[in-house]
C-alpha cells in the first residue's frame, strides 16, 4: 500500500492573526505554525492502515523551507519519507497542481488530505485533486478500511446524516475526526525522523486563480451586558425585543 | 449570459441555505445585466422550483434522474457543467455546504474557472475587477480575493444573506438531461443513513443551543435539548463532550469540529477557548451562561448570565415556552 498524505502548514489554533501594515499579507511575526489539525487524522490513519497492511506514507507539503520542521514532526510521527515542493502556495489551485503532478509520477493508492486547512478555510484542494486526475474524492470522511487489496469503504458526512461509500483504489479522501487519534512523536520517532528522506523538488509550471488583495479584521463586538441570573428570563425578552433574533 | 445557481433540495423543498445562494445570485445578475438561472437535481417539487423566482430567478434547469436523488460528485457536476454549457454562465453560485465547496472545486477545475468558497459579500465588479470577500483564519479574519479566470465559481456562507422575497414572482421550469451513464454513478453511495432528529439541522440552523463540560454529564442534556426545543433551534457541543461520547461528533463545532454561524448561538457551560469560539465567532448573537465570571467566552458575548447552568436554563426553558410563536 503505497499512501500519499499531504499537509499544510498553517498558525497554531491559539494563534492571535494579525496582518502586515499595508494589510496586504498575513503577519507570521511572533506565530507558531503546526501541521494542520485536521491532516493529523489523515497522517494517523495512514500509519494504522501501513501498520497493518504494510508498504509506504508519504507526506508531502507545497511550501518553501520554513514549513520543514513540521514535515519533520510528520516523519517522526511515523511517515516514510517526504516531499516538498518549494514554492509559496499561493492558492488552491496551484496547490493542486503540484499535488496532481507529484501523484502522476508515483503510483499512490491513495492520497488522504486534512477536511481543509484552518487558515485559509478553502477546503478546495482535494476535490482539485480528485477532478485533476480523474479519481473519486471523498470528502468530508471520517472512517476509512480497506474491504480487499482494491476496494476502500469510507464514511462521509453530509448535511444531516452520513453517507458510506466503497471505492475503487487509487482516490482522494480528506479526514476529520474520527477517523483516528492524532499520535505525539516519541523520543525514537523524533530520533529516526532526523535521517529519513525529505527530497525538495521544484513546482510546475501553473497559474493561480485567486489573488488574494487585502486582509480585515471582524469588527469589535459592543461588549457584553449581563443579565442578573435570580430574573434570567429577561435574556428571553431581550433576545427578542433588542437583539430580534427570535 | 447568465449567473448560474445549484439548489439543493431537502424533502421535497430547497434548503434554507440554497435559497440564500439563490438570492445573492440573482443580485449579482443584476449587477452585471445578466439573468439568473437555476440548476437543481433529485427530489424537488415542481411547486418548490416555480417558487424560486421570489429569490429573483427567472428559469430553472431541472434533471430529474432519479440516480442523483443522492449526492454523487461525479454525476452532478456533469450537469451542472451542462447547463453552464448550455446557458453561457460565467458565474456559478453554490451554497458554502459539503455539497456545494465539493462541485464548486471539480467544476474549476473542469471550466477552468477561479473560485472562492465560504463567501460573505456580494462582489465588487468596479473597472471590471471581480473581488470577493471571504471568511479565513476560522472566522478571526476576511480575505479579499480577486478571481481573474474567466469563470467566476462562488460558494456562499451560510447565513450571511438575507433570503429576498419577491412574493408572487415565479420562475419557469425546464427539463434538463445530461445523458449520465452508469460509469458517472461509480461512487455513488452505497448507503444514506440521516440523523434521526426531529428537530432542527444543525448546519441550517438559525439558533443553535450548546453544552460544554459544565453540564457534567450526557445524562443532563434535557436541559439543552428542552431549551433548544422551545426555540425551535438545533443542538450542539463543545469538543470534549463530543470526545467522551457524551454526544455525537457531528455535534461538535470549532477549530475540528464543524463552523456555525447562526443568528444566535447560546453556550451553557463552555469556556470559550480559542479553538470553540472558531466554529462560532461568526454567530450574529453571542449569548454565554457560565458560573464562572472570568470564563473567556463572556468576551466573545452580547448577552451574559454569570450562574449555575442547573439553575439558569429551566427558567429560560420557562420563558421560551411562555413566548408566542
Ligand atoms: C488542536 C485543538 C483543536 C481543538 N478543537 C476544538 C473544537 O473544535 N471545539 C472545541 O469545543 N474545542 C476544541 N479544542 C479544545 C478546547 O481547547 C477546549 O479544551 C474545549 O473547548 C473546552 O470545552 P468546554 O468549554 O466544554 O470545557 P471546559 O473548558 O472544561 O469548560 C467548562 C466550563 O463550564 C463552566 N461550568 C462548570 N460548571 C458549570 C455550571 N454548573 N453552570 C455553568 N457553567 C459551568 C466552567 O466555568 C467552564 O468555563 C481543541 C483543542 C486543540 C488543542
Ligand atoms: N500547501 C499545501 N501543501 C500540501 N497539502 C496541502 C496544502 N494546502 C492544502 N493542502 C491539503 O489540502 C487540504 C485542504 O486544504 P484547503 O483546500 O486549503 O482547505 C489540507 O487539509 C491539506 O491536506
Amino acid at each position: 500500500m503505497k499512501i500519499l498524505v499531504c499537509i499544510s502548514n498553517v498558525p497554531d489554533t491559539t494563534s492571535k492573526i494579525n496582518f502586515t501594515a499595508d494589510n496586504k499579507a498575513f503577519d507570521k511575526n511572533g506565530v507558531q505554525f503546526v501541521i494542520n489539525p485536521w491532516d493529523e487524522y489523515a497522517l494517523t490513519r495512514a500509519i494504522e492502515l501501513k501498520e497493518a497492511k504494510g508498504g509506504t506514507v508519504t507526506v508531502l507539503n507545497v511550501g518553501e523551507a520554513d514549513t520543514e520542521p513540521n514535515i519533520r514532526k510528520a516523519l517522526a510521527i511515523g511517515a516514510d519519507d517526504a516531499i516538498r515542493v518549494n514554492a509559496n502556495p499561493t492558492d488552491a489551485f496551484f496547490v493542486a497542481q503540484q499535488i496532481a503532478a507529484i501523484a502522476k509520477e508515483n503510483n499512490y493508492d491513495m492520497i488522504l488530505m486534512g477536511k481543509e486547512s484552518i487558515d485559509y478555510n478553502g477546503s478546495q484542494v482535494h476535490n482539485m485533486v480528485g477532478e485533476i486526475l480523474g479519481i473519486p474524492a471523498v470528502v468530508p470522511a471520517f472512517k476509512l478500511d480497506l474491504v480487499d487489496d482494491s476496494t476502500a469503504r469510507l464514511e462521509r458526512e453530509v448535511e444531516g446524516g452520513k453517507e458510506v461509500v466503497e471505492v475503487k483504489l487509487p482516490f482522494v479522501a480528506s479526514a476529520q475526526q474520527p477517523m483516528s487519534e492524532p499520535r505525539i512523536p516519541n523520543m525514537r520517532g523524533i530520533m529516526t525522523a532526523r535521517t529519513k528522506p525529505l527530497n525538495v523538488v521544484e513546482p510546475v509550471g501553473a497559474e493561480a486563480k485567486a489573488e488574494y488583495v487585502n486582509y480585515s479584521k471582524p469588527e469589535k463586538k459592543g461588549g457584553v451586558k449581563m443579565i442578573d441570573p435570580e430574573n434570567a428570563g429577561e435574556l428571553i425578552t431581550l433576545l427578542r425585543n433588542e437583539a430580534k433574533v427570535l | 449570459m447568465s449567473v448560474l445557481v445549484f439548489v439543493e433540495g431537502l424533502n421535497g423543498e430547497i434548503k434554507k441555505s440554497s435559497l440564500e445562494a439563490a438570492s445573492y445570485g440573482s443580485q449579482v445578475a443584476q449587477q452585471l445585466g445578466a439573468t439568473a438561472t437555476a440548476v437543481a437535481i433529485g427530489e424537488v417539487h415542481e411547486e418548490a422550483l416555480t417558487k424560486l423566482g421570489e429569490q429573483g430567478i427567472e428559469k430553472v434547469l431541472y434533471d430529474e434522474d432519479s440516480r442523483l436523488n443522492s449526492f454523487v460528485a461525479d454525476a452532478y457536476v456533469k450537469v451542472i457543467a451542462k447547463a453552464a454549457q448550455q446557458e453561457s454562465s460565467k458565474v456559478l453560485v453554490f451554497s458554502n455546504s459539503n455539497i456545494g465547496a465539493s462541485i464548486g472545486a471539480k467544476l474549476a477545475v473542469r471550466l477552468n474557472g477561479s473560485l472562492a468558497t465560504n463567501v460573505t459579500t456580494l462582489p465588487n465588479t468596479d473597472g471590471g475587477s471581480f473581488v470577493v470577500t471571504r471568511g479565513v483564519f476560522s472566522g478571526k479574519a476576511f480575505a479579499d480575493v480577486a478571481l481573474t479566470a474567466d469563470v467566476k465559481i462562488i460558494a456562499v456562507k451560510k447565513n450571511s444573506f438575507d433570503v429576498t422575497h419577491n412574493a408572487g414572482a415565479t420562475a419557469t421550469v425546464e427539463k434538463l438531461s445530461a445523458d449520465l451513464a452508469d460509469a458517472d454513478f461509480a461512487a455513488a453511495p452505497k448507503e444514506t443513513v440521516m440523523q434521526e432528529t426531529d428537530g432542527v439541522l444543525l448546519p441550517e440552523a438559525e439558533v443553535v443551543v450548546s453544552g460544554g463540560r459544565g453540564l457534567k454529564g450526557p445524562e443532563n442534556w434535557h436541559l439543552i435539548e428542552d431549551l433548544a426545543n422551545a426555540l425551535g433551534a438545533a443542538t450542539a457541543c463543545s469538543k470534549p463532550v463530543s470526545d467522551m461520547d457524551w454526544r455525537p461528533h457531528h455535534e461538535h463545532v470549532g477549530q475540528t469540529g464543524i463552523t456555525v454561524s447562526p443568528n444566535l448561538y447560546i453556550a451553557v457551560g463552555i469556556s470559550g477557548a480559542i479553538q470553540h469560539l472558531a466554529g462560532v465567532n461568526s454567530s450574529k448573537v453571542i449569548v454565554v451562561i457560565n458560573k464562572d465570571p472570568e470564563a473567556p467566552f463572556f468576551k466573545a458575548a452580547d448577552y451574559g448570565i454569570v450562574g449555575d447552568a442547573f439553575e439558569v436554563v429551566p427558567k429560560l426553558i420557562e420563558a421560551a415556552k411562555a413566548l408566542d410563536k
